[in-house]
């Protein structure tokens, strides 16, 4: 059994801050953001992440026709949740209402592809009839300020779905390899007066260069296997929509892909890399823009911390 | 042999003539920044079917052509 998407959504803080603001504040400059990554602003949550991923579930629910009282599960895939417990999605049923089940995954980047995989799995052993999936960020909470590396390529928003069965997702594949040092971020140490001192501080860390090249290998492998297992050849592909992480590793990628470059959407220029909410972010961006159609056959991509990856198919369905 | 098929592997990233690669340079100097570098180890390592880590040593064409040569 598969799933399909009846509805989606989003929302971006209204706050935009420019690389011409961030030079004010750190010794970097629009030239050097630009040029290695493609940003040119990204969006900034003043006021906590809750409301705008409760802004983004409520816009998905009523393009799909739906009340939040018909969702049987609310599934937030995020890394910077308001609270370390409750959950982003108990955080968002306070906003929406209703009673059902509500839980994180945390899968930073691939966030969006994990909640899609366990949305289908829920869906298809018959625990839910319907998801309502949210994608949401606040990175700006997560990285040092005062440092220029990490800092400026990051930025807030969020996405949502509403899941039903259907038969849009061809293919999906999810996967992980364990291991911290290349993209992480520490809990706070705590006082806990029995615990060996910790190291560090709490802020995100990135080590660029493996990461990019980590980014480059699984978006060629991850794409190309969801494509044989969906029997899908690249003329029939009409649109990827990858993690916007960076341009300059999409423009990497895709050279390496049978796939023709303008296939690759991207929205980076103005949002910054929104961790697990990018996709879903591009892929409501690209249905209000009537680039994406009913019959369309999409790609979508990520990876991210743990290190996390995973990719799809989907055909497009909702007009 | 190594030189030369470094030396081609740069020149086809940089669109450019081998013979406008001098292997004294840096990266920063052939106007490359890091992330390009990282694209050229990735070009590199398939190349030479090798791998190849990124360290702060690497930093003039002649240091990526001796790290090779200790790997083949």
């Amino acid at each position: 059994m598969s799933i399909k998407i009846t509805g989606t959504g989003s929302c971006l803080p209204s706050l935009s801050i420019t690389n011409h603001d961030l030079s004010k504040i750190l010794d970097t400059s629009h030239e050097w953001i630009f040029s290695r990554t493609g940003i040119e602003s990204r969006h900034i949550c003043e006021n906590g992440l809750t409301p705008i991923a409760a802004e983004a579930g409520a816009e998905a629910l009523k393009d799909a026709g739906r009340t939040i009282e018909e969702i049987d599960y609310i599934l937030c895939a995020t890394v910077s949740p308001d609270y370390a417990t409750p959950s982003l999605a108990c955080m968002v049923q306070q906003e929406l209402g209703g009673t059902c089940p509500a839980l994180d995954i945390g899968a930073a980047c691939s966030g969006f592809l994990y909640g899609l995989d366990m949305a289908q799995a829920l869906i298809g052993s018959g625990k839910a009839e319907r998801i309502l999936l949210i994608a949401a960020e606040s990175m700006s909470s997560t990285v040092d300020w005062t440092k220029r590396d990490v800092s400026v390529l990051f930025g807030d928003g969020a996405g949502a779905v509403v899941l039903e069965e259907g038969a849009d997702l061809l293919a999906i594949s999810i996967g992980a390899v364990g291991r911290a040092e290349p993209l992480f971020m520490k809990r706070p140490a705590g006082n806990c007066p029995y615990a060996l001192p910790k190291s560090g501080d709490v802020y995100l860390h990135m080590d660029g260069q493996e990461i990019y090249k980590f980014a480059v290998n699984a978006m060629v492998r991850d794409i190309l296997h969801v494509m044989e297992a969906a029997n899908v050849s690249a003329e029939e592909v009409d649109y990827v929509l990858p993690h916007q992480a960076n341009l300059r590793i999409l423009d990497a990628a895709s050279k390496k892909l049978p796939i023709p470059a303008e296939k690759f959407l991207n929205n980076i220029r103005g949002t910054g890399n929104t961790s697990a909410a990018s996709i879903a972010i591009l892929l409501d961006e690209a249905r209000k823009s009537g680039t994406i159609r009913a019959g369309q056959l999409l790609v979508m991509s990520a990876f991210g911390a743990g290190l996390t990856t995973g990719a799809c198919i989907i055909k497009w369905s909702k007009d | 042999m190594i030189k030369e098929k470094v030396i081609e592997v740069l020149a086809q990233y940089k669109d450019c003539a081998p013979e406008e690669i001098d292997v004294t340079q840096s990266f920063e100097e052939l106007k490359l920044d890091s992330l390009d570098t990282v694209e050229i180890v990735m070009n590199l390592e398939e190349a030479f079917e090798i791998e190849l880590k990124i360290t702060e040593e690497l930093k003039t064409v002649q240091d990526v052509i001796d790290a090779i040569t200790k790997l083949v």
